[in-house]
């Protein structure tokens, strides 16, 4: 039985080779393209948003935000829930996860009960501060009780307990986002450390300030970064607690697109606050580098 | 089998061609709530007289519905709701209705009202359905304090404010109040009633000395005003705690406040000023498409639902009410019965001054009304010199205007092109 050859190709040139995608163009080619289309997309058409009208280029939006009567106030209330409210939450973050880390009895169940907001949509969290706080909330029926006459905490001329009730609520919210973070950077630190800097008599201020918060700092910073930007999109429960009389930047930039029916101007206040979260990660990222690593870029 | 199963993946209808051969195609931005829609298909049936299919959608749906039917040639409703400034912008696809209101001249719809069917120009372009305005509730506990010589069915800006200050004197805190929370509706009080009724205007005479008057007016008016009046949305809820003991707001907003103890309140006519009593009318009109389906049929719907008894049945099923003359029954529930006297006494006083809302301004609506609110929180909130505030919100209001390019509105002249003078 003749075997036959094999066919000989038709052309003796070989064709040109086919330049290859590297595959690690190939790997991130979907994420690419993922952040292209569902965030880079929307970020554009938002900016556009905000510089065009029907003729072109144009500040009116910008002037518009600028000019409107809720639009300082509300910078300078969320500048300054954030600059109290930070502070506060760190501290009072750090503090529960170190009376965790000393296993108390119980202290999973603290941590369940810690957590607890965590689960809770920020609407319905601003509800249940709003039934406390309200003229007729549990607050004052408490205050009256005890014999003692109740106020307006939500009125409009009381500004200074208006806030109190925000960052109370905001505080009772999201402290518990911040706690999970430093217990799970806690967690990461070996005992070793501690015990040695116990061995060569460092008191706890010291141990604290020189051996945890430093091993801490990556988890600082992602918390930091964090629940600064979260803290800049705060909306639902200063909304649900106050309405309208303690405006903040987020609910401004939802009043404009709902109530007002104006996207341009909607998106103007948005770019703000993009704006803003992305110079306040850089800051972080900057001012919490660790020098001895080059640091976290 | 197959009909109904392709009809459901067809969607919703909205506009009106469900309604098939010999029905009326009814579309309306009335009634959207799903029990107040079923509570007037059941008025309809009743009293139509002819099959009626009832749609009701959003101001923007109706809008884009109407003119793009109107447009492609293709007209698919027979008959048309809306309130006024929805169905104003909408003029050049209605059909002219001076025949039939000629028909139906013994209804007795006021001369103001007809006028208003003009749209601005010469011909009428629908007829008056219903209404609704804003009014004044008092709980009859602050009567107590009502400074002699004020007439509380007759009440003066000057002799509302003083019985506001005595009644806060009297009670040891401030008993009256308004809807200035963030979905509450004071600005139609600046608009409609407190501008009207001390400048004669709402939007021409914005920044003159006398609308300074009305705003120097309010923030006296405010100071004697509950400071929880920031949140409250509808004043019934506050009226009917016992917070407040007397508000002005919409009458929708405030039927539910004495609907425990009808006997213990009293619904009055807002107070007039020194142009006149200012009142703003929410009025809703039936118009006809042009080239629309079974125009007989809608014809007939329209004289069916201006006879008094269709024009009752709605005022009881849906607290809207009558656009013709009519003797209100003697069995209205309590605090329709309250209502509707006020209504009525507020529209017939001497001096009645009629202001619409915001006609042809689409979604910048809500940027107009804002500036009434800015105004409101710069003068009275925050205490600014006033004819500042009333410049600088001038000149916003003039922006928006600008782009709009709209003629005014009452009680500003109609004929003008509509900006801050």
């Amino acid at each position: 039985m003749a075997v036959e050859a094999p066919p000989t190709p038709a052309a003796t040139v070989a064709p040109p080779r086919r330049r290859r995608i590297p595959p690690a163009v190939l790997l991130i080619a979907p994420s690419v393209i993922f952040m292209a289309l569902l965030l880079g997309w929307p970020v554009i058409q938002g900016v556009l948003q905000a510089f065009r009208n029907d003729q072109g280029f144009t500040f009116e939006f910008v002037n518009r935000m600028v000019q409107d009567p809720y639009f300082w106030p509300a910078v300078r209330n969320t500048l300054l829930l954030i600059v109290v409210m930070i502070p506060l939450q760190f501290t009072l973050a750090i503090a529960m996860a170190l009376m965790l880390r000393s296993n108390p009895r119980l202290h999973k169940v603290h941590f369940f009960v810690w957590a607890i907001p965590l689960a809770l949509s920020d609407l319905a969290a601003g509800l249940v501060w709003l039934a406390i706080f309200n003229d007729r909330g549990y607050l004052n029926s408490v205050l009256s009780w005890f014999g003692l006459q109740g106020t307006s905490w939500l009125a409009y001329d009381n500004q200074t307990s208006m806030f109190i009730c925000v960052l109370i609520a905001e505080l009772w919210r999201a402290t518990s986002l911040v706690l999970i973070i430093v217990v799970a950077g806690l967690q990461g630190i070996p005992k070793d450390y501690d015990e040695a800097a116990q061995v060569f008599g460092a008191t706890f201020g010291q141990r604290l300030r020189h051996v945890t918060l430093p091993l801490l700092k990556p988890s600082l910073q992602v918390a930091l970064i964090l629940r600064t930007i979260l803290a800049f999109q705060t909306f639902a429960v200063a909304q649900a607690l106050t309405g309208q009389n303690f405006p903040l930047v987020v609910g401004e930039t939802y009043r404009w697109y709902t109530g007002l029916q104006n996207p341009n101007v909607a998106a103007a206040l948005a770019l703000v606050i993009l704006v803003v979260s992305m110079l306040t990660s850089i800051f972080y990222l900057r001012a919490l580098r660790d020098k001895n690593q080059g640091g976290l870029r | 089998m197959s009909a109904p199963f392709l009809a459901s993946c067809a969607g919703f209808d909205t506009s009106g061609a469900a309604a098939g051969q010999g029905t009326v195609g009814f579309l309306s931005t009335q009634f959207t709530p799903v029990e107040e829609k079923q509570r007037y298909e059941a008025v309809l049936k009743k009293f139509a007289k002819v099959p009626t299919a009832y749609n009701s959608v959003d101001p923007g749906v109706f809008a884009s519905t109407v003119t793009s039917q109107a447009s492609a040639g293709n007209v698919k409703t027979s008959l048309l709701g809306g309130l006024h400034g929805e169905l104003a912008p909408l003029a050049d696809s209605l059909e002219d209705v001076d025949g039939l209101l000629r028909d139906l001249s013994g209804r007795g719809f006021t001369k103001e009202m007809l006028e208003l069917t003009k749209v601005g120009g010469s011909t009428s372009r629908y007829v008056p359905w219903m209404q609704a305005t804003y009014v004044v509730a008092v709980n009859k506990k602050a009567l107590e304090w009502l400074p002699p010589g004020v007439d509380v069915n007759d009440l003066t800006y000057e002799g509302y404010l003083a019985w506001a200050k005595a009644a806060k004197q009297g009670a040891g805190r401030p008993v009256f109040g308004m809807p200035a929370g963030p979905k509450g509706l004071h600005h139609r009080f600046y608009q409609g009633f407190l501008l009207p009724s001390f400048t004669g205007g709402q939007i021409t005479t914005f920044r003159n000395q006398d609308a300074a008057a009305g705003w120097d007016y309010m923030q006296e008016l405010w100071s004697a005003m509950a400071p929880a009046s920031t949140n409250y949305d509808y004043m019934q809820e506050p009226l009917a705690r016992g917070e407040v003991l007397v508000a002005w707001d919409h009458v929708a907003r405030l039927v539910h406040a004495p609907a425990d103890k009808p006997d213990d309140w009293l619904m009055v006519p807002a107070p007039r000023g020194p142009k006149g009593r200012g009142y703003m009318l929410i009025i809703a009109g039936m118009a006809l498409p042009k080239n629309g389906k079974d125009r007989d049929l809608a014809e007939k719907a329209i004289r069916a639902l201006t006879e008094p008894a269709s024009q009752i049945e709605t005022l009881r099923s849906n607290a809207f009410f009558p656009v013709v003359q009519t003797e209100l029954p003697s069995d209205l529930t309590g605090a329709i019965a309250l209502e509707a006297a006020a209504v009525r006494r507020q529209q017939r006083s001497a001096g009645a001054l009629l202001a619409l809302p915001p006609v042809g301004l689409g979604a910048k609506e809500g940027e107009v009304s804002q500036i009434f609110k800015n105004c409101f929180q710069q003068i009275c909130l925050e205490t600014r010199p006033i004819q500042q505030v009333l410049d600088t919100q001038a000149t916003q209001l003039n922006t928006i205007l600008k782009g709009l390019n709209v003629p005014c509105w009452a009680p500003d002249p109609v004929s003008t092109k509509c900006e801050v003078a």
